[in-house]
């Protein structure tokens, strides 16, 4: 039945793909390619022109100290992140199998910040950094709180790896919890027989068989941190001075506050280059994982 | 040995309560301070509340034109993951089923497509839709949530169809069945499991998305929760008391739905995640 003729080999297309690729080529396909297009023309002011300038936008979007300086902040706030948001999902996920009364209960609200988005999560924080840790440093007269965090560079940068850590540990929580639950149980039930302490459990048996969680939670973390956009708008929008505009961030305002559209579209592509390298080495991790096991 | 045990389980337990408290801790201070008059959420934030008077709420629905918002956050959500999931599960179906050269090369292109992150394509996507005018409607939106949700769906219920057997296909063409009856009849009800959560990783998608409708939807009337949201923040920043009952106002929908699904949602984004 579907070993037809061409007739009815079209007729299928056009009854199930062709409006969703339809569709599908219009919205990503098409801006992609013009994307690229519009990199090497000087396609300025928000019109696509077809004046090639060959790289000139890419060295111009090189050259542009903020957007190192930009990058050098995204990279330090993946790094922190990356780290605090594994190691607090994975202790939390190891809690919350361990049997204890209302585990359930407890994943339920650790998962909570994720079903929020990152707009409204941002400005709560920033009632919490600018008014209440303020208020509480003021009366406790603790000078790391009794000024607002997000008036300060450095600090700031620590309130959005927090707000960042809140948010997407319950999530990676998750992975962690499901990578536990596939643990055979028997091989924990032999070696608790054998005497093994839960320190040498957890470090002989569990973590080697979560390999694979490990993986998809750190690659997921290193994807959302990197891409940072909606907290970094609610919680500092980019301030003190422009001090914390994460890549995400500086590639929206190039374009759309300082019209540098070219520039702007140059830096997107090399974002995407930067995403799809490490894209490709999570796939090729994961490769290597499956042979292994 | 068991006292020892018993001690460790308490103090695990305790562990996991303070941190519980830790995360919810954000929600339960705007929750409180959203009953305050503004004078007392600056003098006192940490305090409980002494009455519970509606009044910010009652402002803030008003100045932020909550139902309206409302409104239009459930009808582009509703109407791009309905889209989504029909579009999605024909194509996979087709891909799937009528394999070629080309079928596999299009398989190849959804798969690459799911790298590229939305700010290497919004600048383009701005300016040609711009340019033609087809900004600046919620069903132009929906189009393109159909769009962008495409190739992750299509993989999803690529992997699933993949599993299913031809034999009740097969009996239902004897039959006389069309192939778009095959697929209504035969198909989808099979592919429930993976459209549950295809349908609960692209509603907290749409729901909570920001850029794409704020590049999109430029005028007030269009506008979406967390559009109407971030606009009522930044202009009543110094009234924290009504902006603490709109945070509360834009979190109330999901966690409702939240409380509804939840057995459903954790499920689904532990099968999505995994993906």
């Amino acid at each position: 039945m579907y070993e037809e003729k061409l007739s009815g080999k079209i007729k299928s297309f056009l009854t199930f793909g062709f409006i969703p690729l339809t569709v599908f080529t219009l919205v990503m396909a098409v801006p992609f390619f013009v994307g690229l297009y519009m990199t090497f023309t000087d396609s300025s002011g928000g019109t696509i022109t077809t004046d090639f300038i060959g790289l000139s936008n890419y060295a111009a979007a090189f050259q542009d100290p903020l957007f190192w300086d930009s990058m050098l902040l995204t990279l330090q706030y993946v790094l922190f992140s990356l780290i605090l948001t594994n190691v607090i999902a994975f202790v939390l996920a190891l809690l919350v199998t361990s049997g204890m009364k209302g585990q359930n209960f407890f994943r339920l609200g650790f998962f909570t910040p994720n079903l929020i988005g990152g707009i409204i999560l941002g400005f709560v924080w920033q009632f919490v950094f600018s008014r209440v840790f303020v208020y509480f440093g003021q009366q406790l007269d603790m000078g790391l709180l009794s000024s607002s965090w997000l008036g300060d560079p450095h600090k700031a940068l620590w309130a959005l790896i927090i707000v960042g850590v809140w948010q997407n540990s319950g999530y990676m929580m998750l992975i962690y919890i499901a990578g536990i639950q596939g643990i055979d149980k028997s091989l924990l039930e032999a070696a608790s027989l054998d005497g093994a302490s839960s320190w040498g459990q957890l470090f002989r048996i569990k973590i080697p068989l979560m390999v694979s969680a490990f993986t998809i939670s750190l690659f997921l973390t290193l994807q959302r941190s990197f891409m940072v956009y909606d907290t970094n708008l609610s919680l500092t929008n980019g301030g003190p001075y422009r001090s914390t505009e994460m890549i995400a961030m500086h590639v929206y305002n190039e374009a759309f506050k300082f019209q540098n559209f070219g520039p702007g579209q140059a830096k997107a592509i090399v974002l995407f280059l930067i995403v799809a390298a490490i894209a490709m080495v999570q796939v090729g991790v994961m490769k290597r994982l499956e042979v292994e096991s | 040995m068991s006292l020892l045990k018993s001690a460790r389980k308490t103090i695990a337990f305790l562990l996991v309560a303070a941190l519980f408290v830790l995360y919810i801790f954000p929600f339960f201070l705007i929750l409180t301070n959203s009953f305050k008059t503004r004078l007392k959420v600056v003098s006192s934030p940490l305090s409980l509340p002494t009455e519970f008077k509606l009044d910010n709420y009652v402002s803030a629905i008003r100045k932020m034109d909550f139902l309206h918002a409302l409104g239009n956050s459930l009808m582009v959500t509703v109407v791009s993951v309905v889209v989504i999931i029909v579009m999605a599960s024909m194509l996979a179906y087709y891909l799937v089923r009528w394999k070629s050269k080309f079928s596999s090369g299009v398989l190849m292109a959804l798969v690459a497509s799911m790298i590229v992150p939305f700010q290497s394509l919004m600048i383009p996507f701005v300016t040609i839709y711009g340019q033609l005018g087809l900004l600046n409607s919620k069903w132009m939106l929906c189009f393109y949530y159909l769009g962008f949700g495409i190739p992750l769906a299509t993989f999803m219920y690529h992997g699933f169809i993949k599993g299913i057997p031809k034999d009740l296909e097969q009996a239902a063409f004897v039959d006389g069945a069309s192939r778009i009856q095959v697929f209504t009849r035969v198909i989808f009800p099979i592919l429930a499991p993976i459209t549950t959560t295809i349908a609960i990783l692209d509603v907290l998608w749409i729901w909570n998305d920001f850029l794409l409708p704020s590049l999109v939807l430029l005028s007030d009337s269009n506008r979406t929760l967390p559009l109407s949201t971030f606009y009522f923040f930044g202009k009543y920043t110094s009234n924290y008391s009504e902006a603490m009952a709109a945070l509360v106002l834009s979190i109330i929908p999901i966690i409702l739905f939240y409380l509804a699904m939840q057995r459903h949602i954790i499920k689904g984004v532990m099968d999505g995640a995994v993906k």
